[in-house]
C-alpha cells in the first residue's frame, strides 16, 4: 500500500504511514456545527486516542470515520476523509463497503438478539467469509479474551453474558470480519474497572494486527493504551447558541501528557477543567 | 414564652389541623366508588358471557356439536347448523391476514427505517391512522358501489385462469367472499401497520448501529436484526388483527352475499358468524334466536382465544429489547 | 519518532475485498433496491384505500349536501327528496348517551386501577378483563344489550330504544376510556402526588385536584377518539336502537342513526336511498375526521 494520496497537513506525523487522513473536516447537525476544520493523519498499526471534554465532537469525528453518522438525520460532513486512497464521502462510495473494512465497537454493549456463536458468525457471513466458521468464532473470541467465558455456552443468547463479557463479545464480533481499522466509542464507559482492564489488555493484543482509534473520557486509559493522542476542545461561537468542537493538538501520547504544545491541553490533562 | 408576633403562624389560624370526619368519609367513599366502577368491566364481561350462554342453551341442547359441522340453516324446519358461517369467518379472516400482514409490516418498515424523508413518513403514518377511523359501514358502502365493480374484471380473469380449481370455479357476480376478504384487508391493515411501527420504533438505536457497524446493508439489518428483535410485538399485533377480522361485521355483511349454501369457491357468496347475526337477529324468534346465540358464543370463544393468545405471545416471546 | 514495529496486517484472504465504490450490480445492492421498492409499493397500497374512500365520500356525498338534506326526514321508498336530519340528531343523541355512561364509569375505573389498586390480583384481573372486553366483537355487544335491555323491556316496557343503543355503544367505549385513563395517570410523575400528600392533602383531593387534572390531555385525547369510534359503530345498533323514519321521540323509543341509515339504505334498490347513504357517509366521516383532528390538536396543545 502506498501513501501517495495522503497529503501532509501536520508535520509531526509526516513520516508515518497514514491509515486514515482527515482533511479540513467540518461536521454539522442541521444548522449547528458540531466540530470544524479538523486535519489529522491517523497512523497505521497504532492505537490513537481521542480525548477532550463532553461536547467537543470527538465521538462525532470517530463516527464520521466509518460513516455511522449517515444514520443520524441532518448530519452533514464537509471536507475529505481519505482511506485507502478514496475519499469516504465521495458520492460513489458505498457506506456498507466502508463499514466492512472499518469496524466499530460502541459505548453500550449491543450484542444481537442471537446466540453467542451467531453474534460472531453473522458479520462474517455477510462479509462473504469462505473459511471454517467454527474456527473463526473461536479465534475471534480468543482474540477478544472472552473465549474461556463463552466456550461452553456458544448456543446461548449473547445476553447471558455479563456487561464486560458482552462488550468483549462485541469486540470479537468486530474483529471477526477482519477489518483494517477498529473504531471504539468509549468502549469501557459502561463497565466496571476489572472488565475495563481486560478490554485494555485485549486492545494491546489487537494493535499488533489492527489500527485502533478509541474515544475515551478516561485520561489514564489514553495513557495506558494509546500511542498517539488527539485532544479536542469546544469553544463558544460568537453569536451562536452552542459550542463548536475543534482539534487542539495531536501528537504522541507521551508528548500530549508530559509536554503539550498548547495551554488548553496542559490545563485539560492536568485536570484543571473538563 | 413570648407570643408569636406573626398571627399567620398562629396554630389557631388553621381550622382544619384535625381532619373532620366528613373528609375521611369522602376519602373512603371515593375509593369504594372507583372500585365499583372498575368492577363494571368484570360485571359487563360476565354479563355478556352469561347472556349469550343462557340464550344458546336451548340450541346447544338441541343441536349439540353437530351445529359446528352441518350447514343447513332452515328456519322452516327449525334445523340449524353454522358450518358455513364458521368456515366463512375463519377463511375470510385468515386469508385477509395473509394479504394484510406483508402489506402492513412492509408499510411499517417503509415509514420507520429512514428510507424516505421524515415529512413523507409522517404523512403516510397519519393517513394509515385515519384509515382506521373510517367507520366500517362507510367502507361497506364503498365496497358495494366502488370497490366490487372495480375489481370484478380482475376476479373474472382469476375465474377464467383458475376456473378448474374448486376455489375459483364460479362466475363472480357482485357480492362474494373475495371482495369481503379485500375489505377486511383494508380494515386490519391500519392495526397491523400501527403495531408493527411501534414495535420497530422500540428496537434500540444501539442494535441498529451494531448491525450497520459490521457492514450490513439496510435490508440486511432489517431482516437479520431489526425484525427478529421486533417479532414478538408484531406477532401479538397480528393476532389482535385476527381477532378484529373475525368479529368484523358491517363491511363484511354488506359485501359477502350472506349465502345459505356452502360453496368452496372464493368468488361465490359466503357468510360469517357476525354477518349472520347482523342479518337475522332482529327478525328471529324461537329456536332461531337460540341458534344465533350459539353462533355468537362460538364467535366469542374464537375471538377470546385469539386475544388471549396475542397477550400471551407478547408477554412470553418478548426479548430483552 | 521511532519507526513502528513490523506489523502483521489483517489478512483478507478469507474475505471478499471490493473497492469502496458503490456497485449497484452487487447482489446485496440489487436485493436492497428490490426490497425498498416492494416496501414503497406496499405503503402506496396501504394508503390507496383511504384516498379512494375519501374521494368517493367527498364527491358522491359532498355534492348532495344541502340545508334540506341536513334538516329533512328520509322519504318513503320510491319517492324523491328528503334528507337525513333525524339520523344526524339520532347519532348525536345515542353517542351522547353512550358518553354519559362510559366516561364517568371508565374514568372512575381507570382511577381505581392507577391510584388505588396497588396492582394486586383484582387489578390484574380487571386489566385483563378490560383487554378481553376491548376484543369482544361489536356485534356481540349488540347481542348482549338485546338480551339484557331489549327483550326484558326494562325501560318503561319499551323494547328497542335510543337508550339501549347508547348502552351498547357504552360497552364498546368503556375499555378504551379505562385504558387511556389508566395510562394517562401513569404518566403523572410520582413527585406530584408526594407534593400533594406533603401538604396534607387527602387522597381524594390529591386525585381530583392534582393527579386527574395533570393527566387531562392524554385522557381527553383518548376519550375524543373513543367517542369518534362509537359514533361510527353500526353493528351494536342494528337490533338495539333499531331505526326510525321519524324524528326522535325521546330516549326510550327506536331512533334513526346515520350508521344504521347507511347500512339500511345501501342495500336498498332505490337510487334516492343510495344517495342518502352517501350523504350520511359524508356527514359521518366529516364528524369523525374532525374529532380525530381535534384529538391531535389537544395533544399538540399540551406539548407546546
Amino acid at each position: 500500500m502506498t501513501s501517495s494520496l495522503y497529503q501532509s497537513s501536520a508535520a509531526n506525523t509526516a513520516t508515518v504511514d497514514a491509515c486514515m487522513s482527515l482533511q479540513n473536516v467540518t461536521i454539522s447537525y442541521g444548522k449547528f456545527e458540531a466540530v470544524k476544520n479538523v486535519f489529522m493523519d491517523i497512523p497505521r498499526g497504532r492505537v490513537t486516542a481521542f480525548i477532550g471534554p463532553s461536547g467537543c465532537g470527538k465521538s462525532t469525528v470517530l463516527r464520521a470515520l466509518n460513516r455511522m453518522n449517515d444514520l443520524i438525520p441532518g448530519c452533514k460532513l464537509k471536507g475529505r476523509v481519505v482511506f485507502d486512497g478514496h475519499d469516504l464521502y465521495d458520492p460513489r462510495v458505498d457506506p456498507v463497503e466502508v463499514r466492512r473494512r472499518i469496524g466499530m465497537v460502541f459505548q453500550k454493549p449491543n450484542p444481537f438478539p442471537k446466540s453467542i456463536y451467531e453474534n460472531i458468525a453473522f458479520g462474517a457471513r455477510i462479509n462473504g467469509f469462505k473459511g471454517d466458521m467454527d474456527e473463526l468464532v473461536e479465534r475471534s473470541l480468543r482474540k477478544a479474551a472472552v473465549w474461556d467465558e463463552c466456550k461452553d455456552k456458544l448456543r446461548e443468547s449473547g445476553f447471558a453474558l455479563s456487561g464486560g463479557q458482552q462488550q468483549r463479545l462485541c469486540i470479537a464480533r468486530a474483529i471477526a470480519t477482519e477489518p483494517e481499522v477498529i473504531l471504539m466509542d468509549e468502549p469501557c464507559s459502561a463497565l466496571d474497572p476489572i472488565s475495563t482492564l481486560k478490554i485494555e489488555e485485549t486492545m494491546h493484543e489487537l494493535k499488533r494486527s489492527y489500527t485502533i482509534i478509541i474515544v475515551t473520557h478516561n485520561m489514564q486509559q489514553a495513557v495506558r493504551v494509546a500511542d498517539q493522542t488527539a485532544f479536542f476542545n469546544a469553544e463558544a461561537v460568537e453569536g451562536g447558541t452552542g459550542k463548536v468542537g475543534y482539534l487542539v493538538e495531536f501528537n504522541d501520547t507521551e508528548r500530549i501528557f508530559n509536554a503539550p504544545g498548547q495551554q488548553a491541553t496542559q490545563d485539560y490533562v492536568s485536570g484543571r477543567f473538563g | 414564652m413570648p407570643t408569636d408576633p406573626n398571627p399567620a403562624l398562629n396554630a389557631d389560624a388553621f381550622t382544619l389541623r384535625r381532619r373532620p370526619p366528613a373528609e375521611k368519609v369522602v376519602d373512603l367513599g371515593f375509593r369504594q366508588l372507583t372500585l365499583l366502577l372498575a368492577s363494571t368491566v368484570a360485571i359487563v364481561l360476565l354479563g355478556i358471557f352469561l347472556t349469550v350462554f343462557q340464550g344458546a342453551r336451548e340450541a346447544i341442547a338441541t343441536f349439540g356439536l353437530n351445529f359446528l359441522t352441518t350447514s343447513n340453516w332452515d328456519p322452516v324446519n327449525e334445523q340449524y347448523g353454522a358450518f358455513i358461517a364458521i368456515y366463512g369467518t375463519l377463511v375470510s379472516s385468515l386469508l385477509a391476514l395473509l394479504i394484510a400482514v406483508p402489506l402492513g409490516v412492509g408499510t411499517a418498515i417503509f415509514i420507520t427505517e429512514d428510507l424516505i424523508p421524515t415529512a413523507l413518513r409522517d404523512a403516510i403514518g397519519l393517513m394509515v391512522e385515519l384509515l382506521a377511523a373510517i367507520p366500517s359501514v362507510v367502507l361497506g358502502l364503498w365496497a358495494i358501489f366502488v370497490m366490487e365493480p372495480a375489481i370484478r374484471p380482475a376476479l373474472n380473469l382469476l375465474h377464467s385462469l383458475l376456473g378448474w380449481s374448486p376455489f375459483f370455479n364460479t362466475v363472480p357476480q357482485g357480492p362474494g367472499m373475495a371482495p369481503a376478504i379485500l375489505i377486511l384487508v383494508v380494515m386490519v391493515l391500519p392495526i397491523i401497520t400501527a403495531i408493527s411501527r411501534d414495535a420497530l420504533n422500540q428496537v434500540p438505536i444501539e442494535l441498529r448501529q451494531g448491525a450497520y457497524g459490521v457492514g450490513t446493508t439496510r435490508w440486511g439489518a432489517i431482516f437479520s436484526v431489526i425484525l427478529p428483535a421486533a417479532i414478538s410485538a408484531i406477532t401479538g399485533g397480528v393476532m389482535l388483527a385476527l381477532g378484529r377480522a373475525m368479529g368484523e361485521t358491517m363491511a363484511v355483511t354488506m359485501i359477502i352475499g350472506n349465502a345459505l349454501n356452502f360453496d368452496l369457491s372464493l368468488l361465490a357468496p359466503g357468510n360469517t358468524i357476525a354477518s349472520m347475526l347482523a342479518n337475522q337477529f332482529g327478525e328471529a324468534d324461537g329456536i332461531q334466536v337460540s341458534a344465533l346465540m350459539y353462533a355468537a358464543l362460538i364467535l366469542m370463544v374464537l375471538t377470546f382465544s385469539v386475544n388471549v393468545a396475542a397477550q400471551w405471545i407478547v408477554r412470553r416471546l418478548s426479548l430483552r429489547y | 519518532m521511532a519507526n513502528p514495529a513490523p506489523i502483521t496486517y489483517a489478512t483478507s484472504a478469507l474475505f471478499d475485498r471490493r473497492p469502496l465504490h458503490f456497485d449497484p450490480s452487487l447482489r446485496r445492492n440489487r436485493f436492497n433496491l428490490l426490497f425498498t421498492t416492494i416496501a414503497g409499493v406496499f405503503a402506496a397500497i396501504a394508503v390507496l384505500p383511504l384516498v379512494l374512500v375519501l374521494v368517493h365520500v367527498l364527491v358522491q356525498g359532498g355534492r348532495l349536501i344541502s340545508f334540506g338534506m341536513l334538516s329533512q326526514l328520509p322519504p318513503p321508498p320510491g319517492l324523491d327528496g328528503g334528507g337525513i336530519g333525524n339520523a344526524i340528531l339520532g347519532t348525536i343523541l345515542v353517542t351522547l348517551i353512550a358518553s354519559l355512561i362510559a366516561i364517568p364509569v371508565g374514568v372512575g375505573g381507570g382511577v381505581y386501577l392507577s391510584e388505588y389498586s396497588s396492582r394486586g390480583w383484582f387489578a390484574q384481573f380487571v386489566g385483563f378483563g378490560n383487554d378481553v372486553l376491548a376484543g369482544v366483537p361489536s356485534i356481540i355487544a349488540g347481542v348482549f344489550v338485546y338480551g339484557v335491555v331489549v327483550t326484558t323491556r326494562i325501560f318503561f316496557d319499551q323494547s328497542y330504544s335510543a337508550m339501549a343503543g347508547g348502552i351498547a355503544l357504552a360497552v364498546l367505549m368503556l375499555p378504551t376510556v379505562i385504558k387511556t385513563t389508566d395510562e394517562g395517570l401513569k404518566l403523572v410523575p410520582q413527585e406530584l402526588r408526594w407534593g400533594a400528600y406533603g401538604v396534607g392533602a387527602s387522597k381524594f383531593v390529591t386525585v381530583t385536584r392534582i393527579t386527574l387534572p395533570s393527566a387531562f390531555t392524554p385522557i381527553a385525547t383518548g376519550v375524543v377518539l373513543a367517542i369518534a369510534r362509537a359514533a361510527g359503530e353500526t353493528a351494536p345498533l342494528i337490533f338495539t336502537a333499531l331505526f326510525s323514519p321519524f324524528w326522535p321521540e325521546g330516549v326510550f323509543s327506536p331512533i334513526a342513526t346515520m350508521s344504521v341509515l347507511i347500512f339500511n339504505f345501501a342495500i336498498m334498490p332505490y337510487e334516492v336511498q343510495n344517495a342518502l347513504a352517501w350523504a350520511a357517509s359524508f356527514v359521518l366521516v366529516m364528524m369523525i375526521l374532525g374529532a380525530n383532528l381535534l384529538a391531535r390538536w389537544i395533544s399538540r396543545m399540551a406539548k407546546v
